[in-house]
């Protein structure tokens, strides 16, 4: 009985935390998609310096990684199939699985890295010093002055951040395409671009679009929970970041299985 | 000189009293802190919140400025009830607080200009140039002209304090709210924002409430004083009601003197024996 008693638990502790993280984000959504008819400011200004922060300063070792995990689906997939004779299919092996899942998949766990943890850090620090409730005392909504402009800022550079991993990808793996499998770079491009409908283009784009709400959220909420000093703040960093990536592959499956039943019909 | 704010239910003419409790009750996680506060603050008067470590003075502050919910009771701020009202109407009053954290609760990813100009970008339709003139004011009031580019990181203890305080009277508010103003300052420092508090009180006739334990700045400033402890209202009077008191709490605070060691052998043997066999059955609880 006891083991059931902690399992109920446990699902009802989830399920809050995803209660508590639907609200976050229904409250950053409200003052980016309808506070600004309200009167309420649009902070765009506060959102371009997080989109330069999250999405641009991410693009040299974005850039550098995605191109080496194209280089090794290129490897891991010719391994397979020059038993077959069928060398030639790793441009179209290499864009698929770029495209559909490892492009977004990449993209959000080095920006979990790199923003999700600071997004944590930065509230948090600001809650243990009160700058918080400073904001509340000013009549400034936190949501609006610091959540809001991180959530419009990824979910736009998540999207764009993904459609260049998925390209750095595939260069990656013309690299190899051209040293070993007789491909010239052009016909390696086409190869890819051939392979790929615009279907899995755009399923790997809803898919980042949802990385994007769920390391915000979960970086802002856990930030915004900090309580105590700055021993509190490492912890929420750390659980910020743990907490992303389980909640990005758990949407990462949700959507794959979607996507994979809604493309039988 | 005061910026407009948009007038949206708030009475210009008010003449009650600025703040009242009607027994005001707190808790956190259960348990609670204030257990019934009743007392009013008059327009243009200082009233210095006194307490020792824990007395729940601090959780009356965060109340008082809405920052915590009361479990019941009411605080009215300017003729309103600050707990029932909507979230458009709080922030309307709040516009007329301004609040100085204990550790300045400066925006360290913003200089301390921009700090100031923070609240009068939010809530007025000012030129950038009027602003700027205008923070260049408010930092000069707490004497820190020229320091508007630097960061709160690059300012002293003391310096961030008056920075502070130039942030909550950017909106030249009505009621001002002080925690532990000369908490960790030297003592010209701390003697310097209690001159600065005078000022503000002789020249703008604001209403100002002060939550300290340092006797000497308190007797300097305050016009009324209230000591709390263990969340209840000890006593309440003007500074010199205060010095007379006969009341043991009072005397025992203002007096300094310690907590009684403990009265009785027996007492102190239980005391002693009761917590360790609390422990002994947690040790117990673990172990199976």
């Amino acid at each position: 009985m006891e083991f059931f008693g902690k399992i109920g638990s446990s699902v009802e502790g989830g399920l809050a935390y995803v209660g508590a993280l639907t609200s976050l984000a229904g409250r950053a959504a409200y003052f980016t998609f309808i506070g600004p008819f309200q009167g309420k400011p649009l902070r765009f200004q506060r959102a371009v310096a997080q989109a330069m922060e999250a999405g641009v300063r991410a693009l040299p070792i974005l850039s550098l990684i995605t191109f080496f995990i194209g280089l090794i689906l290129a490897l891991q997939a010719a391994y397979e199939l020059r038993r077959f004779g069928a060398i030639s299919f790793v441009a179209s092996a290499v864009a698929l699985s770029m495209t559909r899942e490892l492009g977004p998949l990449i993209t959000a766990v080095i920006v979990i890295g790199r923003s999700g943890s600071a997004f944590a850090a930065e509230l948090g620090t600001m809650k243990v010093s009160e700058e918080i409730d400073a904001l509340e005392t000013m009549a400034i909504n936190p949501v609006s002055f610091l959540v809001a402009p991180k959530f419009i800022a990824m979910i736009l550079m998540l999207p764009c951040l993904t459609i260049w991993a998925n390209f750095m990808g595939i260069l990656g793996g013309s690299f190899f395409g051209v040293a070993q499998a007789d491909f010239t770079f052009p016909r390696y491009i086409i190869a890819s671009l051939d392979a790929l409908f615009m279907r899995d283009v755009v399923t790997g784009l809803i898919k980042s679009f949802m990385f994007g709400v769920t390391i915000t959220a979960v970086g802002c909420l856990e930030g915004l929970n900090t309580t105590g000093g700055a021993e509190q703040v490492g912890r929420s960093t750390t659980r910020a970041v743990v907490m992303s990536i389980f909640l990005v592959i758990l949407v990462d499956l949700v959507f794959t299985m979607l996507f994979y039943f809604l493309g039988e019909h | 000189m005061a910026p407009s704010v948009e007038n949206l239910g708030v009475d210009e003419s008010f003449d009650g009293p600025m703040i009242s409790l009607r027994d005001l009750r707190v808790s956190y996680t259960g348990r609670e802190i204030l257990h019934g506060i009743n007392f009013d603050v008059q327009r243009g008067e200082t009233l210095v919140i006194l307490g020792g470590s824990g007395s729940g003075k601090s959780t009356l502050l965060r109340t008082l400025v809405g920052l915590e919910k009361p479990t019941s009771g009411q605080v009215w701020i300017r003729g309103k009830n600050f707990s029932a009202i909507s979230e458009v109407e709080r922030d309307e009053i709040r516009k007329r607080l301004g609040m100085s954290f204990q550790g300045g609760a400066l925006f360290g990813s913003m200089t301390v200009g921009e700090n100031v100009a923070l609240p009068l970008q939010e809530h007025t339709k000012l030129e950038p140039t009027t602003v700027e003139i205008m923070v260049r004011l408010k930092l000069d009031q707490v004497g820190l002209s020229g320091f508007e580019d630097f960061l709160p990181s690059q300012l002293s203890g003391g310096m961030k304090k008056r920075a502070a305080v130039a942030r909550a009277l950017a909106m030249d508010p009505e009621i001002l709210f002080f925690d532990e103003p000369s908490a960790g300052l030297d003592p010209i420092i701390a003697a310097g924002i209690d001159q600065l508090i005078l000022e503000l009180k002789k020249a703008f006739h604001m209403t100002i409430i002060v939550v300290t334990h340092e006797l000497a700045s308190a007797f300097l400033i305050a016009d009324r004083m209230v000591l709390i402890n263990k969340g209840d209202v000890v006593a309440l009077g003007t500074t010199e009601e205060m010095k007379t008191s006969k009341h043991p709490r009072v005397r025992q605070f203002l007096d300094r003197i310690p907590e009684p060691a403990v009265a009785q052998e027996l007492d102190y043997l239980q005391m002693l024996t009761e917590p360790s066999s609390r422990s002994g059955e947690g040790r117990q609880g673990k172990s199976r």
